[in-house]
């Protein structure tokens, strides 16, 4: 656990809490770029190449380019009445305490399951292809087709009120 | 000799570092080559807005800056000294951190684009295993700053442009990935330094361009086609459409942070000329055999001022989109057929060898592209328009 790492994950940490604690909702959703940003670090960080960039060519690229999309074509970006406190955060605190011990408690198994690797092990771009394309073929062409489905579907809405409307 | 033109720069930095002691001689090479960057993209960019505004200047018959220096040469200089004395107006509503942010973003990001490209032999500023997946995560983000400049403004016209460039960026971005993977399916890696050392052999005295296969010429026309788009250049420039939206996203920019919008996108146009020459021209790859001793740098930065210039061409012939269109053309053809050709770059990977798969290829693309055309054209009618008022 170098400097480096933890520079890292307090900038991660700090737009995360940015995202959930700022009032007005761009912000909120450009602190998330930044939480995302510093994963995405992290991932560079453990020399994950192609985790790394991937991680900012989809969430920084798209992924919040689609919320700030959501964000100003549903409502504008102003602090609503009641204030940007869920009334049942505790739900959600819960909720989110419940994930982060799953989350936790699968990588902490995982250090035992796993024998102890002494070097650390060279992953190339290839060996990721090669693995998509062989052995989890199964599983890339699960979600090729969930998203098609997504895609379809979100078609199908837009199509629909286009149809109303006439 | 020949050797060393080749690698002078190279030899260069290796003398430069080599005053230093050897501890710090890793930080000092790479801090070396960050400034060489630094130092030559901007220059670039002052003789790239040369260029334009001169060549504009003959295809709509004026003459251009023609005040400062010989041929108006200096004319980039006066224009930063201008820039950079020019007040600095935040509007009083917008959000002065994001509007500070934006174009900072955005210069960071397309110059870091450029660490990955091959801009010579053993001219790499950073070897990446998958350095074409960096240039376009980085190319990506630049979206991102777009939007923050459109949206900090306040400014209604800003909004609109962001709304519409990031619109336009995403649709255009699927085609430019999806036309470089072809490239990456023929070499088998997405490390830029290999796909140049790909396309570096030469049959006959002519080079393995990907450009000069079917498949390779598609691709690069649906890629220049999407870089057109990505870089806001006409006919694809509707997010600062002067006559609708003043200047689109950076409507509320003044002094240097104009100048580092107009520098970002110009650096941007001219790394993304960049992968594009990496991907299908052949780097910096000599056209001839009999030319290989012309320095390889040399090759590269010709190659990207070409692309630069017809960019301008492009944009002094061409009318602008209509937003529609532009979706229209993005979705309905320029995918499809980029997708189509990933198929046909398959088709010739496997058929081998031999003089079979050039017509094979050739074929396809060209039936696909007027069965494409054909569906897309169906029941237009073009003709030549008459304008009352202008008659």
């Amino acid at each position: 656990m170098s400097f480096v790492f933890y520079a890292i994950a307090a900038l991660t940490v700090a737009g995360g809490l940015a995202a959930v604690l700022l009032k007005n909702t761009v912000h909120c959703a450009l602190a998330l770029t930044v939480a995302f940003a510093g994963l995405a670090l992290m991932f560079l960080e453990l020399d994950a190449q192609f985790a790394g960039f991937a991680q900012i060519l989809v969430y920084i690229g798209a992924v919040a380019i689609l919320v700030v999309f959501a964000i100003l074509l549903t409502r504008n970006a102003e602090t609503p009445k009641d204030g940007v406190y869920s009334r049942n955060w505790l739900a959600g605190l819960v909720i989110a305490a419940g994930v982060f011990a799953v989350l936790g408690w699968a990588v902490l198994q995982s250090v035992r399951v796993l024998p102890h690797e002494t070097t650390t092990p060279t992953v190339t771009v290839l060996d990721i292809g090669n693995a998509l394309m062989g052995r989890y073929v199964l599983p890339l062409e699960i979600v090729a087709l969930l998203l098609t489905a997504a895609l379809i579907g979100a078609v199908i809405v837009a199509m629909h009120e286009k149809e109303r409307a006439k | 000799m020949i050797e060393t033109i080749d690698q002078i720069f190279v030899l260069l930095k290796h003398w430069l570092v080599g005053f230093l002691p050897a501890g710090l001689q890793p930080v000092a090479s790479v801090l070396v080559s960050v400034v060489a960057i630094i130092a030559v993209f901007p220059s670039l960019f002052a003789i790239a807005v040369w260029m334009e505004r001169k060549g504009l200047g003959r295809m709509q018959n004026r003459i251009g800056p023609n005040r400062v220096g010989p041929f108006g040469l200096f004319q980039p200089i006066a224009d930063g000294i201008k820039s950079l004395t020019k007040e600095d107006i935040v509007p009083l509503r917008a959000d002065a951190v994001v509007h500070f942010m934006a174009p900072v973003v955005l210069v960071v990001v397309v110059f870091m684009g450029i660490a990955v490209l091959p801009m010579g032999r053993n001219m790499t500023l950073v070897h990446m295993d998958s350095g074409l997946l960096f240039f376009f995560a980085m190319g990506a983000s630049t979206e991102l700053s777009v939007f923050m400049a459109g949206w900090s403004s306040r400014n209604k016209y800003s909004l609109l442009g962001a709304m519409r460039g990031v619109a336009q960026m995403i649709s255009y971005e699927v085609p430019l990935l999806m036309s470089s993977v072809a490239v990456v399916m023929m070499t088998g890696s997405l490390s830029l330094g290999k796909i140049v050392e790909a396309q570096n052999q030469y049959t006959w005295g002519l080079p393995h361009w990907y450009i000069f296969t079917p498949w390779g010429l598609a691709a690069f026309l649906m890629y220049a086609i999407a870089a057109t788009a990505e870089t806001n250049r006409s006919p694809f420039d509707l997010p600062e459409g002067e006559s609708e939206l003043v200047a689109g996203y950076f409507t509320e920019y003044s002094g240097f942070k104009f100048a580092l919008f107009f520098l970002g996108e110009y650096v941007g146009m001219l790394s993304i000329s960049g992968l594009g020459t990496t991907l299908f021209l052949g780097g910096w790859s000599a056209p001839f055999s009999f030319l290989g001793w012309v320095p390889s740098w040399f090759w590269f930065f010709s190659k990207v001022m070409l692309s630069i210039c017809v960019f301008i061409w492009i944009r002094g012939t061409l009318p602008r989109l209509r937003q529609d269109q532009l979706m229209n053309f993005a979705w309905k053809f320029v995918l499809p057929f980029t997708l189509f050709d990933l198929l046909v770059a398959a088709l010739w990977r496997f058929m081998g060898d031999g003089w079979a798969r050039w017509v094979v290829c050739s074929v396809i693309l060209l039936l696909a592209y007027a069965l494409m055309g054909g569906v897309g054209m169906y029941r237009k009618h073009f003709r030549v328009r008459s304008y009352r008022y202008a008659e």
